[in-house]
């Protein structure tokens, strides 16, 4: 059926439909409540990208969504469903703060590549359990990365508060990072070129890191042997197990690297933005990245366009419900629930009426 | 521990594993007839809040029941039109489901009652109270019967009875009726259920309904039976645990209440003992919080009898094949 479809339409046409309908339900949400929904557009959008202290946020949060939604896309290229970007991100959390409190960094530009490397290494090891038990045992991935992110919260909990929390406090986090782990923020980076830029706003070096990811995951998938492989393998298991790739080294592989990118988040959360470990450093971006990658239909370009769309939608709703005091910040939850709704449930209430008008187009002119 | 703090933790473990027990059973009717549903949390949750915002605003725990139930079959019929209808991926349709549920039930409750997202506290007509059982006074003084009667099996709310009593219920609708036969047979093999005359959809329609139903239940003693009133997301994953109970019961309905009641005692301990000290060690009270899920996993990962899920479980039923 896809073939009778012009790339264009499947590419950009669907997800755009998908999207709006998806914002018009959430419009008809916001005229429930009594407000406007254009109004509440404006604001969304000035508050997000009307200033560079907007931009510094919005794209603050489309770092951590451009990480946690080439997790769920890697993923997806070999059929894996990961739902566990929030546990494997908290890891990635404990990792990076291992790293920078271990020893007394000289420089961000050394202790970077460290912390990349334990942000990597604690959220692939916490994939590579259920990735495991998926291949092996042929326990169902989506229930067991449910069930890690659960436990990787209570974990961290455990170890804040018991282990890890600076001596002779109350509050259950780690000691601030020493200096020399900081990362450059915008303010800082932008003043190297003599640039002004607010110093408020958390957008650190990290933001580089996710466009540098992006490449790196469209080098692996369409580059490399094995994300032909992975492909493969995602398309039709028996057709690549025909080829001679091996089901388990795939399944392995993809969910290490998604668990690997998921981790990556917290260089910008923890070492970027708090410079110490938190309880809750995730925040919910972990999900966020299902819809990104649902959206951006699997592809580094579009996982960062979504990602964007996305950080937007957080850094606007933080100022509509400034402005709008009776639409709160979880409209912002609503808008994402619908977006996955649209683009990742009911796809197919809109690619088939599409596909029919194509199918009629293509027979009419022939 | 004495028997008086045994009868105490078993009588919080009854109230703690209602909710589970009634998630945990809509889940087995969908998954039995092959839809899988991770969604079971957002519908409690759904249900939860207008259960308690429509008994806040009328003062009546049965209109709040129906407005609870009625929320949460909404979601189950929206989970039915993507995942029957349009043939939509199960799992992503539950994923949107939790979130739908969340963001609304904390932006519709800030613009109702103006409380941060929670309802005001609920008292009177607008609960759920404890029934007593006739005698449950003066048999409480009977040794080892009477506080068994009068303090462990008496003094619950209506739903934890319900949630009892929809165990052998279950299992009676799934392995005694042609419904049930029918139920199952989706689940399992759907094209044979097709040849046989019977409409898949709508065997798979009344599944994810019950579900709702159910789930209903579970949400609207969340908040009317066992607490006051409605919390933001005070859901707090136990839509997760019901699923997680539903593997370790391998979708049967007696292991159903078997694994809710253990994950309700596991709850019930570790809200009485902050930590347990085995000798030297000491078990911290977040392992107690993670054990059901690390039970799951292990029970998944086949070490301890293996978990076989119906078969035809997720997968959209597509008739012209």
């Amino acid at each position: 059926m896809t073939a009778k479809m012009p790339k264009w339409a499947d590419v950009i046409l669907i997800p755009v439909i998908n999207l709006v309908l998806a914002f018009l339900v959430s419009g008809l949400v916001v005229l429930w409540i009594g407000e406007n929904p254009m109004e509440a557009l404006f604001i969304i959008l000035k508050g997000a990208v009307g200033s560079p202290y907007g931009w510094g946020y919005t794209l603050y949060y489309a770092t951590n969504f451009v990480f946690t939604g080439l997790a769920v896309a890697v993923a997806f290229h070999a059929k894996m469903f990961n739902i566990g970007g929030e546990g494997q991100a908290t890891l990635g959390g404990l990792g990076v703060a291992l790293v920078c409190l271990s020893v007394a960094w000289p420089h961000w530009l050394i202790a970077l590549p460290v912390a990349i490397i334990g942000a990597a290494l604690f959220g692939a090891g916490w994939a590579a359990i259920p990735a495991y038990l998926q291949a092996k045992r042929g326990s169902h991935i989506v229930i067991t990365t449910i069930m890690f992110n659960f436990i990787a919260s209570a974990l961290l909990v455990y170890l804040l508060v018991h282990v890890l929390k600076k001596p002779g406090q109350m509050a259950p986090e780690t000691d601030l990072f020493p200096p020399g782990t900081n990362l450059p923020t915008a303010h800082v980076m932008f003043g190297w070129f003599g640039i002004p830029f607010p110093k408020s706003p958390p957008l650190n070096v990290s933001f580089l890191l996710a466009l540098a990811a992006c490449l790196f995951v469209w080098l692996l998938i369409w580059r490399t042997r094995l994300g032909f492989a992975i492909r493969a393998f995602g398309h039709s298991e028996p057709a690549a197990i025909y080829a001679g790739i091996s089901p388990f080294r795939i399944m392995m592989v993809s969910m290490l690297i998604s668990g690997g990118l998921a981790g990556m988040m917290a260089i910008n959360t923890v070492m970027g933005e708090a410079e110490r470990l938190l309880i809750d450093a995730v925040q919910g971006a972990g999900f966020v990245g299902i819809a990104v990658a649902l959206m951006g239909r699997s592809h580094p370009v579009g996982v960062f366009l979504a990602a964007l769309l996305f950080g937007v939608l957080y850094q606007g709703g933080v100022e509509l419900e400034f402005e709008m005091p009776a639409v709160s910040r979880e409209m912002i939850l609503v808008i994402q629930a619908l977006v996955i709704l649209f683009t990742g449930a009911l796809d197919n209430m809109v690619r088939t009426p599409v596909q029919r008008i194509f199918l009629q187009f293509r027979t009419g002119s022939a | 521990m004495d028997f008086a703090t045994a009868i105490q933790i078993l009588d919080s473990m009854l109230r703690l594993s209602a909710p589970l027990l009634l998630a945990c059973l809509a889940g087995l009717f969908s998954e039995r007839a092959g839809i899988f549903d991770i969604g079971l949390e957002g519908k409690m949750l759904a249900s939860a809040f207008f259960s308690a915002a429509v008994a806040a605003t009328t003062g009546s725990v049965w209109l709040g029941l129906m407005a609870g139930l009625t929320a949460s079959m909404i979601l189950a019929a929206l989970h039915g039109v993507a995942s029957i209808t349009f043939r939509g991926n199960q799992l992503i349709s539950g994923v949107a489901i939790n979130f739908l549920a969340s963001g609304l039930t904390a932006l519709i409750g800030q613009n109702w009652f103006r409380l941060g997202g929670r309802t005001p506290s609920l008292s009177g007509d607008a609960r759920f109270l404890p029934i007593e059982f006739p005698f449950a006074e003066s048999l409480a003084n009977v040794p080892i019967l009477g506080p068994i009667y009068s303090e462990l099996l008496s003094g619950h709310t209506l739903l934890v009875y319900v949630a009892l009593a929809a165990v052998p219920a279950t299992w009676w609708i799934l392995f005694r009726t042609s419904f049930g036969l029918r139920l199952r047979a989706v689940g399992e093999n759907p094209e044979a259920v097709d040849t046989g005359g019977l409409s898949v959809t709508r065997l798979r329609y009344q599944a994810t309904l019950i579900c709702g139903l159910l789930c209903g239940l579970g949400g609207a003693y969340l908040a009317t039976g066992m607490a006051a009133g409605f919390i933001r997301d005070m859901t707090a994953g136990k839509g997760f645990i019901a699923l997680a109970a539903l593997i370790f019961a391998k979708w049967r309905p007696g292991y159903a209440l078997m694994a809710c009641l253990l994950f309700g005692l596991l709850e019930a301990i570790a809200i009485r003992y902050q930590n347990i000290e085995i000798s030297d060690f000491t078990v911290p009270v977040q392992f107690m919080q993670a054990l059901p899920y690390i039970l799951t996993v292990v029970i998944l990962a086949g070490f301890v009898g293996k978990a076989i899920p119906p078969r035809a479980g997720g997968e959209p039923y597509i008739k012209e094949r």
